[in-house]
């Protein structure tokens, strides 16, 4: 696909070396191009680009909260509807502002359908506020409040599949995505732009200081996801399931596992156990 | 003009009508529903223009509420009690954005115990957001300050939201003669609203900056400022309305204050019953009047202070509490005012009843003071 | 003066912070050797490698996924 040159969002952020965030943003803005209002919710993304009195963003940038970035995002677009201006309303939120603090605010907006693109940058845990686990912190992953100790092999609960809780909302496009694999994800925000209604991509997104691993490594930690089946990159348009990238063979998880500090701590059964949730995962979508 | 016998909510929904928002964000909740009920037949009915969005709840209601406004359009939502308390967190981030809202409150108690009934609690626990706050008597000043609210909010002095509030079922559920004015009249008084910020992909700006300690208190400060320039503001959009409309609003209301002795000050609709007792008192001899208190932020202290200077006793009336330190209005008129001789009275709490007799016993306490802040109306065999 | 709502009405003004002086490790690349797989260019997350394949030092903070992610290992880390 042809890719747009220029930047929307400039350098000079205060994002970590090697941030997975900033790599999905500028991949996504690409896509939309300047015709394009963002609204963030308050998160990584919002802090570090954001300095008073600078901002990294080229295209017009809202936030306004936390939780409700959904539903700042509904305003703009119905204010815009009144106006006749056609642009594409596009949020970044983060696994927090998303799945656990976001989500009622997000199923609303989703809901009444409004014309926005909803990216969820994944990163698996609160990372701006030091690491805590979220809804969408993978089993197994030591956070600073999911610790790893005596008793304890880091958080005890599954990921929240908050994709399928969007599919079930009956909008017109969920997909995955992951910033390892920018075609793909660029693929599906272009789709999500063409369509009419409400679209949300849920953009896995490894994060150096969160997971553990080398600032030049945030690619690879996020290929090895989907090269071991831990993330499943597909998407659902108009309810038609597709899955949009099967590796040819799935590698071992531990091979994932073992690369990241928040999972080191992990024993043989344990990394079993992650396996044996994995293949039932891939199964269950036919990866 | 037409005159119509409507409920203090259907006049602020007619209010809305001739204010031709451009986005509607809103939550059914008790007493405010039927607002959201007039405002979703105006929309259905095409009487008005508006995107009606109907949210999942009030904390979305004011979000979209700052999407919307700072997408550049005119704004209205409305809501009550545990409403506004839901949207406590980013009634200041719509101040601090500076976003020109116009939000009508049905002022109801607020939970634990749960109560559906009036008081002014809701609206007074948000008074530290940077909103103004004009506490109406009637369903007629409901709809002049919505009106009102928009040319002050949406003035570039001022720039903070406006909050109109208006007491549950007392006012949002009984109908009285309310003037609507002429949508011709109406354009005349309010133009249409021009952004300072806005989200325009022509002109990419970034609202809802992070700031560190170097600029935050600036940030503060000019709201501070902006809520003082909004008294000149509010006057000289009271003086056009009255030139327009024949009706004129200040900052409070004098009722035969100026030779009494005793002042009662409040807010709300119970002025009418105290106007009443009022009258009762002259007649008898007695030399009492009422202070009514219309604009809340900013706290109109030089008007207040005028009115009470020459009373030798004054007993503020609260239909809110502050745990530990009493009613709220009562608290700032005794800061601002130290040399008036003043005393806070508790009352109406959760819909208790307020008669003229109740009036009559503040009248009477406040002339014959046993303590700085008395709740009235408690019923002792509940206590 | 702070402006109103600390809106900031200048895109992309982080430019004025140069963030290359992070870096203690700075991606030199071999344009003999490179094959113009964009990899690099969608990578970065500093969006600061230009289609010319020039790496904006004053930019980089030196996070090497640059040369992690080259297939043909045109990009090499050296110490500052």
């Amino acid at each position: 696909m042809e890719i747009n040159e220029k930047e929307f969002l400039a350098p000079g952020h205060r994002a970590c070396a090697g941030c997975g965030a900033t790599i999905g943003v500028r991949l996504a803005l690409k896509v939309l191009g300047e015709n394009t209002v963002a609204v963030s919710a308050t998160g990584c993304l919002e802090v570090v680009t954001t300095p008073y009195p600078e901002t990294a963003w080229r295209i017009p940038w809202l936030h306004v909260a936390f939780e409700n970035a959904a539903a700042a995002a509904s305003g703009v677009e119905a204010a815009f509807k009144t106006l006749g201006k056609d642009a594409n309303v596009v949020v970044f939120g983060g696994d927090g502002g998303t799945v656990d603090i976001g989500l009622q605010a997000l199923s609303g907006a989703m809901e009444r359908g409004h014309n926005i693109i909803y990216i969820c940058y994944d990163n698996e845990a609160y990372m701006n506020t030091g690491i805590q686990r979220s809804g969408a912190t993978p089993y197994g992953a030591s956070t600073t409040t999911s610790p790893a100790g005596k008793q304890s092999f880091g958080e005890n609960k599954p990921k929240k599949n908050m994709p399928m809780i969007m599919a079930a909302h009956g909008i017109p496009y969920v997909a995955t995505a992951s910033i390892a694999y920018p075609e793909d994800f660029m693929k599906k925000v272009k789709k999500a732009s063409e369509i009419d209604g409400p679209a949300y991509i849920h953009l896995h997104q490894p994060c150096t200081t969160g997971w553990g691993y080398k600032p030049s490594k945030t690619i690879e930690m996020g290929r090895l996801a989907v090269e071991t089946g831990s993330w499943i990159l597909y998407e659902i348009e108009n309810g038609e399931f597709r899955v949009t990238y099967r590796p040819i063979q799935r590698k071992p998880v531990k091979v994932y596992l073992e690369a990241q500090k928040r999972f080191r701590h992990l024993k043989d059964e344990e990394k079993e156990r992650i396996q044996s949730i994995v293949d039932s995962n891939c199964a269950e979508l036919k990866v | 003009m037409v005159l119509k016998v409507i409920s203090a909510n259907e006049a602020v929904a007619e209010a809305v009508k001739l204010a031709k928002p451009n986005v509607i964000p809103v939550y059914p909740i008790t007493p405010q529903t039927t607002i959201s009920e007039h405002l979703a037949k105006f929309v259905a009915d095409g009487d008005i223009d508006a995107e009606y969005i109907k949210v999942e709840s009030e904390h979305s209601a004011i979000s979209a509420s700052v999407g919307a406004s700072s997408a550049g359009v005119r704004v209205f939502t409305a809501t009550s009690s545990q409403g506004l308390a839901l949207m406590h967190e980013i009634l200041f981030v719509a101040a601090g954005l500076r976003t020109p809202i116009v939000l009508a409150d049905a002022n109801r108690a607020l939970s634990a115990p749960l109560s559906i009934w009036n008081d002014q609690q809701d609206s007074i626990a948000q008074r530290d957001a940077g909103w103004l706050q004009v506490y109406v008597e009637n369903g007629q000043e409901a709809l002049d300050s919505i009106l009102l609210g928009y040319k002050v909010s949406e003035n570039s002095d001022v720039l903070l939201p406006s909050m109109v509030c208006l007491d549950g079922f007392i006012l949002t559920h009984t109908v009285d003669p309310v003037d609507v004015p002429s949508q011709g009249d109406v354009d005349k008084f309010l133009p249409p609203y021009k952004p300072v910020n806005f989200l325009d992909p022509e002109n990419p700006a970034s609202i809802g900056s992070f700031t560190d300690p170097e600029y935050y208190m600036e940030a503060r400060y000019a709201m501070q400022e902006a809520m003082e320039k909004s008294k000149k503001v509010i006057a000289e959009a009271n003086k056009e309305f009255a030139e327009l409309f024949g009706r004129e609003y200040g900052f409070v209301e004098k009722y035969k204050c100026e030779d009494a002795d005793t002042i009662l000050v409040a807010m709300g609709s119970i002025c009418s019953t105290i106007k009443e007792v009022v009258d009762d008192l002259r007649e008898t001899g007695e030399k009492v009047g009422l202070l009514r208190v219309r604009v809340f932020r900013p706290f109109p202290e030089e008007e207040i202070y005028d009115a009470l200077k020459g009373a030798s006793k004054v007993g503020v009336i609260d239909k809110n509490i502050s745990f530990g330190v009493g009613g709220v209005l009562y608290n700032n008129i005794k800061a601002k005012m130290c040399d008036i001789d003043s005393y806070g009275f508790i009352l109406g709490l959760g819909g208790r009843d307020i008669t003229p007799s109740t009036i009559k016993e503040v009248v009477e306490k406040t002339k014959n003071p046993t303590k700085d802040v008395q709740w009235i109306g408690l019923k002792e065999e509940e206590l | 003066m702070v402006s109103i709502g600390a809106a900031v009405k200048e895109p992309g003004s982080t430019v004025k912070n140069k963030t290359g002086s992070w870096r203690t490790f700075k991606p030199i690349l071999d344009k003999e050797k490179c094959i113009k797989c964009e990899n690099c260019i969608l990578f970065c997350p500093e969006g600061c490698i230009n289609k010319e394949y020039d790496i904006d030092y004053d930019f980089c903070k030196g996070c090497g996924i640059c040369a992690e992610e080259c297939p043909v290992k045109a990009i090499k880390m050296e110490r500052e």
